[in-house]
């Protein structure tokens, strides 16, 4: 069943994927996006990890790839003509997809976290499992804990520094967002509520000879 | 041989089991969005001093189904330059995600059909899907009205939803776990909406936001809009259209009592003068006041400018939501390490 979903899942995501690139409305190819990262919250979900797979869905789906809708829609472009051949950008695409594959390989075998973490990560495992306190309540371990309250535990204790600096960047580069696209023009009347309520009979009427 | 028609009869009746829950839950969802129609137009007129619909059936009861079949038989009509597939796909995506939400919604005591841990960001991730039907319908009917309805409706949905995570993080600081069971659970001595109380007026005017109902209703503003998104929809698409919206509004009456008003919980568990009532008829009983103060709601009030509506999304209810979270947390941290 679970080797059944996976092909479900990942042939899916693969078809949708290369949707996204060939199709020529491009609002087709957004949805065709929304399509991968729900086959790849499916992922997450074999996995074992319903967390992660949930937010996923709320944060690409619900979120990002409707910023991309918005964006794709009021731009005027109806139909992107394809009579130019793909075969022009085959270099780049080698050249690109070189680099990917060897950051997720890198990735894949060094993570950021520093040995001494690393090192205090697996202890706390072994002193943990092996513990006398474990082995006696594993059950209870089982039965109350899921998947958000391991997540959270460990983001929170041995991993906080990566999460303390992804926020910060995620700050900043929202920060800037605003600052870039925030040009505040003069010569438009605004409300301003305060002012509004502030307003007494006395400080607006005023006696003129 | 034997064996496997055992085990197809295992299938069988585990299939069964999840088609009739479903049911189970669709078909009182159908129906309670069809008297509540009916209850908006009575409650509506007598606060207009009418009488309302009382033709078809007494009091009117049959109205709602009268209009429904003549829905049903309406022609549908694709308009000459839209995006058929897409038109299509819209008011099912509405319709489906309005119905799959409530797989997570617990009505009484073990009365669910699926006890997620993770509950509550289901309920968030599924209904934040909701403005998918909408932006898409509004763009494949290529109309400028609809698609101008669909575009506002989205960036109000978005803004709200935002505040609505918040409130909803404050309620689940105090309970310390995303189930609903265990939400209600610990609302037992009381209820959520004595402690945090403010948190429970901005979640109700945020889910007015959240479910397009006046007076946040600006995708409709038939004033200038016709009808917003659902404009170049006949027939069985504005019939989706038009339940996914009803049904959202009952789901999320039924969130702010299972979060704010302790669920199935009756108010007078100390009392008990009262004979025993079932927990749902307490659920039922708190989820249609809540209905009906979204319908004395869209009688009394006009209908917001848009720049003030973003404005109460983004300046008022953000930034307060955000100091009642650091409250709430400061709060209990402050409890469990002095008291």
């Amino acid at each position: 069943m679970i080797n059944l979903l996976f092909y479900f899942f990942s042939s899916f995501s693969i078809v949708f994927s290369l949707a996204v690139i060939v199709s020529k409305n491009p609002v087709h190819s957004v949805l065709s996006l929304i399509l991968v990262f729900f086959n790849v919250a499916g992922f997450f979900v074999i996995l074992g990890a319903e967390f992660l797979a949930l937010l996923f869905i709320v944060v690409y789906v619900g979120a990002v790839a409707v910023l991309f809708l918005f964006v794709i829609m009021m731009l005027d472009i109806k139909f992107v003509s394809l009579n130019f051949s793909m075969y022009r950008y085959i270099l780049i695409f080698f050249v690109f997809g070189f680099i990917f594959f060897f950051n997720f390989f890198f990735i894949f075998f060094d993570d950021l976290i520093s040995i001494k973490t690393r090192y205090n990560f697996l202890s706390f495992f072994v002193n943990y499992f092996l513990s006398v306190d474990f082995i006696s309540n594993w059950c209870s371990f089982v039965m109350f804990s899921n998947n958000l309250i391991i997540f959270s535990y460990f983001i929170y204790t041995y991993y906080f520094f990566p999460f303390v600096i992804s926020s910060i960047i995620l700050l900043i580069s929202m920060i800037g967002a605003i600052s870039l696209t925030l040009h505040r023009r003069n010569d438009v009347k605004r409300q301003f509520i305060y002012k509004q309520i502030n307003r007494t009979f006395s400080n607006s009427i005023v006696w003129k000879n | 041989m034997e064996k496997l028609n055992l085990k197809m009869t295992t299938y069988f009746i585990a299939y069964f089991n999840i088609l009739l829950k479903s049911f189970a839950i669709i078909l009182p969802l159908l129906l309670a969005v069809a008297f509540l129609t009916l209850l908006e137009r009575k409650i509506m007129a007598s606060m207009h001093q009418r009488k309302g619909p009382n033709v078809v059936g007494f009091f009117g009861l049959l109205q709602a189904f009268a209009d429904g079949l003549k829905l049903f038989i309406k022609e549908t009509i694709f308009p000459n330059s839209a995006n058929i597939l897409i038109f299509v796909l819209a008011p099912i995506t509405t319709f489906l995600i309005s119905l799959v939400v409530w797989a997570a919604i617990p009505f009484g005591d073990n009365l669910v059909i699926s006890d997620l841990n993770l509950g509550v960001v289901y309920i968030f991730a599924i209904s934040s899907l909701g403005v998918y039907g909408i932006i898409f319908s509004g763009w494949s009917s290529n109309s400028k009205w609809a698609f101008l309805g669909s575009l506002r409706s989205t960036a109000q949905m978005i803004s709200y939803e935002v505040s609505i995570g918040i409130i909803v993080l404050c309620v689940l600081l105090c309970v310390g776990s995303l189930n609903f069971f265990d939400i209600v659970e610990s609302q037992r001595k009381i209820w959520f909406v004595v402690p945090l109380f403010p948190l429970f007026i901005m979640f109700f005017v945020s889910g007015l936001a959240e479910t397009n109902r006046s007076p946040f209703d600006l995708p409709e503003a038939e004033a200038e809009l016709v009808s917003g998104y659902n404009t170049e929809y006949s027939g069985i698409g504005f019939v989706l259209f038009f339940l996914g919206e009803y049904s959202n509004m009952v789901l999320m009456s039924s969130i702010i009592t299972i979060y704010f008003f302790g669920g199935w919980f009756s108010p007078f568990n100390y009392i008990s003068v009262l004979p025993i009532l079932p927990g749902t008829f307490w659920f039922g009983l708190k989820t249609a006041s809540f209905l009906f103060l979204f319908i004395w709601v869209r009688a009394t009030y006009p209908r917001y400018r848009y720049d003030q509506l973003m404005r109460l999304g983004w300046k008022v209810f953000l930034p307060f939501s955000l100091g009642w979270l650091i409250f709430v947390a400061g709060f209990l941290l402050g409890f469990d390490l002095y008291i």
